[in-house]
């Protein structure tokens, strides 16, 4: 028996976007700075563009894992600041002489691997997790706020980055990647990511 | 066992007008601790702005190898946020009551020049029995 007319009985469930996935971008760096890879799935809003956003996105990361050396509880002896000032990285052009503190001062270039470094933040609408590897490539995925613990993919990813990109005997390092095998094996695998 | 390290108020323009270590973990001297503050409302100013959808209102949970770091920022931009260990349950709860705790003992306090440093007894008498770890988990029912 009909009691409604039409269409409007099972309205459509709400299609997925189009990658159908949870991850919204991926970015990889060299430790230079360099935008060795950006990959979009899912982005509607672009505040900035391309290079700006790689920049920003980059400058982030550095002041975030400064940051986080910095407030590392665990108290690690890091080889002593040969900086003998401290640069106040928010009041510019104002130089701070400071004694050399255990973990070494805020602002200070830090090698890959060196002070505690955080894996991934979380806002309300994206979570970002983030990988340093010994060699300064930073790999960054930005995914949907209620992805879990994501350091695991993030290391089977540089796995694919090795095998398809860093044992390519074409490619030079410190340049794009544009490796057609590397963005399939890649694209495969996030999406598979729950 | 402290689970919480430290807790640190921002005001709207970004600097510091609260900070409470508990412990020798953690603890940092003044000039140190104004630079984590003025830095941290940065980060979390620049996190907005790289959001791939719209209606980004900024960090909420930094997770790194030694430390999580919560934060919950008020509707007119105060921000509280707290340095705890790696999996500490119940910080968000605790931070929505500090915030309780700021408006009572601190906003409505008539010689509170607001954006100024805090300096209200009443206030770090009920922060400092908030943070004992046992009311912590009173918090999270």
């Amino acid at each position: 028996m009909q009691f409604f007319g039409g269409s409007e009985i099972n309205p459509s469930p709400q299609v997925p976007t189009a990658s159908g996935n949870n991850a919204h971008m991926m970015y990889v760096f060299n430790r230079n700075g360099v935008c060795l890879l950006y990959k979009e799935w899912n982005r509607p809003l672009h505040t900035l563009n391309p290079q700006q956003d790689h920049k920003l996105m980059f400058g982030l990361l550095f002041s975030l894992k400064s940051l986080t050396a910095k407030m590392d509880p665990v108290k690690l002896v890091i080889s002593s600041s040969i900086f003998p000032f401290d640069v106040d990285l928010i009041n510019f052009g104002s130089i701070y002489p400071v004694c050399s503190a255990d973990k070494g001062n805020l602002g200070v270039p830090q090698l890959p691997g060196q002070g505690c470094s955080f894996h991934s933040f979380r806002t309300n609408t994206y979570k970002l997790s983030f990988m340093e590897t010994p060699s300064g490539i930073k790999i960054i995925l930005v995914t949907h706020p209620k992805t879990g613990d994501l350091r695991e993919s993030l290391k089977y990813i540089y796995g694919l980055y090795v095998e398809y990109v860093a044992k390519n005997p074409i490619y030079n390092p410190g340049s794009p990647v544009k490796s057609e095998l590397f963005n399939t094996a890649l694209d495969q695998y996030v999406r598979s990511i729950s | 066992m402290a689970a919480i390290y430290s807790l640190y108020i921002i005001n709207k323009s970004g600097g510091l007008i609260f900070y409470k270590d508990c412990g020798t973990k953690g603890r940092m001297d003044t000039n140190d601790s104004l630079r984590v503050a003025s830095l941290w409302h940065s980060m979390h100013a620049i996190s907005q702005q790289l959001s791939p959808v719209n209606g980004c209102s900024g960090i909420e949970l930094l997770q790194a190898d030694t430390f999580d770091l919560h934060c919950f920022q008020s509707l007119p931009g105060t921000k509280f946020f707290v340095v705890c260990e790696p999996g500490t349950p119940h910080m968000e709860s605790l931070l929505r009551y500090i915030y309780e705790l700021y408006t009572d003992y601190v906003l409505k306090n008539p010689f509170y020049e607001i954006e100024m440093p805090i300096r209200c007894e009443l206030f770090d008498i009920n922060l400092s029995q908030a943070v004992l770890s046992d009311r912590v988990a009173l918090l999270g029912r």
